[in-house]
Parts: structure tokens; C-alpha cells; sequence
């Protein structure tokens, strides 16, 4: 063998980097050959955004609430949407790869799981970043608000919204794996049934108490709570930031041992070579 | 002759199982392919080449039995032995808004090659494909994306080839090319390659053994001129349909080896 082509070694994090970086690439290809994607990426977080922006346009002048913090309604729908760009991010990666029957080759070369999900989670952050990065540049453009106006605890809402994204696509991700496409109107609504109980423009307290004890299990509520306590009172809420950390890594563990789970599955009932569209 | 104890075989297979629930679709069956040469498997359509093939390639879960390849037991340590094997398959493709070269990069990334820019151009120019290298993979034709796919599989020169139908829909040209190619890839390397193939041609060229498979057991085996002179046959195709159509009994004096070479 010619060890001028192939490498001495293929464990160790050289390696693994390497490989990770190849599923970059991959859709990094994709989104670079491809202008509507980056479009579409922006597209609905902005169309949100300024929906909200004229509801609290028109709100503000009789409403004291809005008026003393009128970012409240964009400030959320920008924020959601880091929820909702993170959980599509690592969904629609994979479901890239199931268009393109390309998950054989993927999984016959030597990437593990692991640096795949890596390399999904990497591409999710970029992905949430374009598509909210856009809508935040709109909302400073046309409404004169800046997300960057919460201070430093956005960048805590920030993190735990993309990881709770993240545990939702991962778990998207293996139900695709095993249900096959028939599930990818799932992974596109998945995030929504969250969005009565995560209190995005309302607080948790005006639920039903029993319906409050659920929301208070995921960490989408523990940062709305904490965003509305620093717009409105200017404090940031600690408690509610360590609850949506422990509520995270618990969520992310299982959604990743959710798609492990299906790739066992998927090698046992020899679907992984022949799943595509 | 192919024997499972072999010592200086690539591949060995003892008595690998897999079943779907009731369905039996490999029944232990056990075969050695020796290192540097290339054996055929063969068979009708469900005869079990490809579950053995997705078994050897780690991405299916025996039900029972025992799969080395390059001295790795599989699925364990696949990860061991995926980097020096690579395969082609109709059942997988490659992204098709991807141009040829962004594919064969994010291949030799995944690979981990050295000089992969270099090795990118050589295995093109091996495969006929230096002029389609900024084409777009979905615009290729049927042919085309045949030679990306087997430059995929040659671009880290892989110790061990598993090739599924690998000149399916090549026209007569460039099939015959392809395998030109594969012999001197062969002959330059040392590669092991294990051949699931419906082109009978291809099978007396390229191959040192073959071994048969029916409902999901092996039937027979030997090198291609053992088989058809114990058939009594001028050609493989009809070795095939012996063995396909349940014929063997009546063509080998005493009974072919069906049920034993399992």
C-alpha cells in the first residue's frame, strides 16, 4: 500500500478532527452551492420578527408594560427562533443525508457517531446563527432594537436555547432513523408543541398549575422567565439559568442516546444502506 | 479451493446468520477469501450477497456467526478496519448539488489521506473523470456516477474492495475499462476484492473464485474453471442457472457440494 495516500494512524483527535471536518465540508458544499438555503435560513425568523415588531408598535402607546420594555415581543421571537433553528439545524443535516442516500458511504467510512453528531451540532450553530443573525439585523434596521440591548445573560439564554435545539433534533434525528422520512414533517414541527408551555410571550404563571409543573421541566420556560425578569426588572435570574443547565445536559444526553439507540437499531435491521428517499 | 481456516485469507466468514424476525435471509454460511485475489460471490436476486456484504462492511448486525476481515473481528472493531476497506453499492449514492471533486474531498477527509488534492487527480484521471471533476454529481449521467462511485471506493486504496454490482450500468466500453482498471489496482496494490456480480463475463475475467449462494446459503465453490467443468458447462451464465434454477444435482456426478460449503 502506498502510505504517501493513507494516513499511519486513523484513531487519536487528528483523525477525528478530520473527519469531523469532512461533514462540514459536505454542507458547507451545500449551503456555499446553494443562495435559497441562506435565504430560506433568514427568512421566517425575520418575517416573525417584524410581525411582532408592529404588534408592539401598535401596543406600546396605550400599554405601559410594552412601553417600559419594548423589546419584549422581538427580543422573544428572536430568541425562540435560536430554539427552533438549533432543533432544524441538526434535523435537517441528517435528513440531508437520507435525501442524498448518502448514509451508507457516510457510515462504511471510519466516522463514528459521535464526530457525526459533532459535525451536526457545529453546522446547527451556523445555521442559527445566519437565520437569526438576519432577523436581528432587520430588527435594529426597522425597529431600532438590538438583541445585544439584554447585555451579557444573552449569551446564557443563547447557549441553553441552542442546546435544548440540539437534544430535540438529536432525538428528530433517530426517529427519522427509525421511522424513516415518513417522520420529517415531525422533525419540522417537533419544537412547536413546545412553544404554549415554554412561555415564550407570556409568563409560565398564567398556565394552569398543572400544566406550570410541566413547563417547568424544560429549559425553553427557565429562559423566558429569565429574559422577562431581566427586561422588565433587570435582574438575571440565576436560578432559572442553572435549571435550564441541568435540565440541558439531562435533555442532550437523551437525545443522544435516543439516535444511538436508532443507529444500533438501523445496523440490526439493515436499514443504514438502504434508507433514502 | 476456499477454505475458512485459511491463513493467509483477507476475509473469513464462519457461519454468519442473519435473520429479519422469521425470515432466514443468511444461513450460516462460512467461506474464506484469500489475500490479493478476487472471489465472486454469487447468486440470484434475495440469495443473500448483499446482506453478507452490508455484514462484511459492519453495517448490519450478524444474528449469529463470525466475521475477520484483516484479522478484525467485525462488527467490534470496525472501526479498526473501515479506513483500510471501501466498497460500491447501488443502494447508496452521493450528493448530488455537490460537484464531483467537493465529493471526492469530503471522502478523502473522511478517509483522512495525505496529499488528498493529488490523490484526488490521480484516481480522476484513473477513472476517466479529470474533465467532470467541477460537474455537478446529480448531473451526471448513470455511467458517470458509476466512476465516481468506484473512485470513491479506490481513493484510500483500500486494502480489502467489496463491490456490488460495481459495472452495472456502464456501457460495454467503459465497463471493460473499469475493469481493467480494477485488475491493475489489483496487481499495484495487492487489494482483496470480493465481488457481487449478475455479469458473467466480468466473473470469468476478473475472478480466482466464486462462491455460490442460494436462499441464503452457500451452494457451491470453487475457482470459475473448477466450477464449470464439474458442471460440465462452456460458461459461467450457465453454471448460474443451475444453481439458480436447482439444476446442480442433475449436472455434478454425485451431487454438488450444496449444504456442505455452508
Amino acid at each position: 500500500m502506498s502510505e504517501s495516500v493513507r494516513v499511519a494512524c486513523h484513531s487519536g483527535a487528528g483523525a477525528s478532527l478530520r473527519r469531523i471536518r469532512a461533514i462540514l465540508r459536505r454542507h458547507g458544499y451545500l449551503i456555499v452551492r446553494s443562495p435559497t438555503r441562506i435565504v430560506s435560513m433568514m427568512y421566517y425568523p425575520t418575517v416573525t420578527m417584524v410581525i411582532w415588531g408592529f404588534v408592539t408598535l401598535y401596543l406600546a402607546p396605550t400599554n405601559n408594560f410594552l412601553r417600559d420594555a419594548p423589546g419584549l415581543f422581538i427580543g422573544a421571537v428572536l430568541l425562540w427562533d435560536l430554539l427552533f433553528r438549533g432543533q432544524l439545524g441538526v434535523s435537517l443535516t441528517f435528513i440531508e443525508e437520507f435525501y442524498a442516500r448518502n448514509l451508507g458511504n457516510l457510515f462504511v467510512a471510519p466516522l463514528t457517531l459521535p464526530e457525526y453528531i459533532v459535525g451536526q451540532l457545529t453546522i446547527s450553530l451556523f445555521r442559527a446563527l445566519v437565520g437569526v443573525g438576519g432577523a436581528c439585523l432587520f430588527a435594529y434596521l426597522v425597529f431600532d432594537y438590538s438583541i445585544f440591548s439584554i447585555g451579557l445573560p444573552l449569551a446564557a439564554f443563547f447557549a441553553n436555547l441552542v442546546v435544548f435545539g440540539w437534544a430535540i433534533g438529536l432525538a428528530m434525528s433517530g426517529m427519522i432513523l427509525r421511522i424513516g422520512l415518513g417522520a420529517e414533517e415531525l422533525a419540522w414541527a417537533a419544537v412547536f408543541v413546545l412553544a404554549p408551555i415554554s412561555g415564550v410571550y407570556y409568563p409560565i404563571g398564567v398556565l394552569p398549575t398543572w400544566l406550570q409543573a410541566v413547563a417547568s421541566a424544560i429549559p425553553s420556560s427557565h429562559v423566558f422567565e429569565g429574559m422577562r425578569s431581566v427586561l422588565i426588572q433587570g435582574v438575571f435570574r440565576w436560578d432559572h439559568f442553572w435549571i435550564a443547565c441541568a435540565l440541558n445536559a439531562l435533555y442532550v444526553t437523551l437525545g443522544a442516546a435516543a439516535f444511538g439507540w436508532a443507529m444500533r437499531d438501523a445496523r440490526s435491521r439493515g436499514t443504514l444502506l438502504q434508507m433514502g428517499e | 479451493m476456499l477454505t475458512h481456516a485459511a491463513s493467509d485469507a483477507a476475509i473469513v466468514v464462519s457461519d454468519l446468520a442473519k435473520s429479519y424476525g422469521a425470515v432466514e435471509a443468511v444461513k450460516g454460511v462460512s467461506f474464506a477469501v484469500r489475500s490479493g485475489t478476487t472471489t465472486a460471490l454469487l447468486g440470484g436476486n434475495g440469495a443473500g450477497k448483499t446482506t453478507t456484504l452490508s455484514m462484511l462492511l459492519g453495517v448490519l448486525t450478524p444474528s449469529a456467526g463470525r466475521v475477520t476481515v484483516l484479522g478484525e473481528e467485525l462488527p467490534a472493531h470496525r472501526h479498526r478496519v473501515l479506513p483500510r476497506m471501501n466498497f460500491t453499492s447501488p443502494y447508496v449514492d452521493l450528493p448530488k448539488r455537490l460537484t464531483v471533486a467537493q465529493n471526492l474531498a469530503v471522502f478523502a477527509d473522511l478517509y483522512g489521506l495525505r496529499r488528498a488534492r493529488e490523490r484526488i487527480a490521480e484516481v480522476a484521471a484513473d477513472c476517466d473523470l479529470t474533465g467532470l471533476l467541477k460537474r455537478s454529481y446529480g448531473s451526471l449521467s448513470a455511467g458517470q456516477r458509476t466512476r465516481v462511485s468506484l473512485a470513491k471506493a479506490v481513493l484510500n486504496e483500500p486494502e480489502v474492495l467489496l463491490l456490488d454490482e460495481p459495472t452495472a450500468s456502464l456501457d460495454p466500453d467503459i465497463g471493460d475499462r473499469m475493469r481493467t482498471y480494477l485488475e491493475r489496482y489489483q496487481h499495484r496494490t495487492g487489494c482483496t476484492m470480493l465481488l457481487a456480480s449478475h455479469h458473467m463475463g466480468e466473473v470469468e475475467r476478473m475472478c480466482d473464485d466464486v462462491i455460490m449462494l442460494r436462499e441464503g446459503r452457500v451452494v457451491d465453490q470453487g475457482s470459475p474453471q473448477q466450477l464449470l467443468a464439474r458442471y460440465g458447462r462452456e460458461n459461467m451464465e450457465d453454471v448460474f442457472l443451475d444453481v439458480a434454477r436447482g439444476r446442480a444435482d442433475e449436472r455434478v456426478p454425485g451431487g454438488a457440494t450444496v449444504g456442505t460449503a455452508g
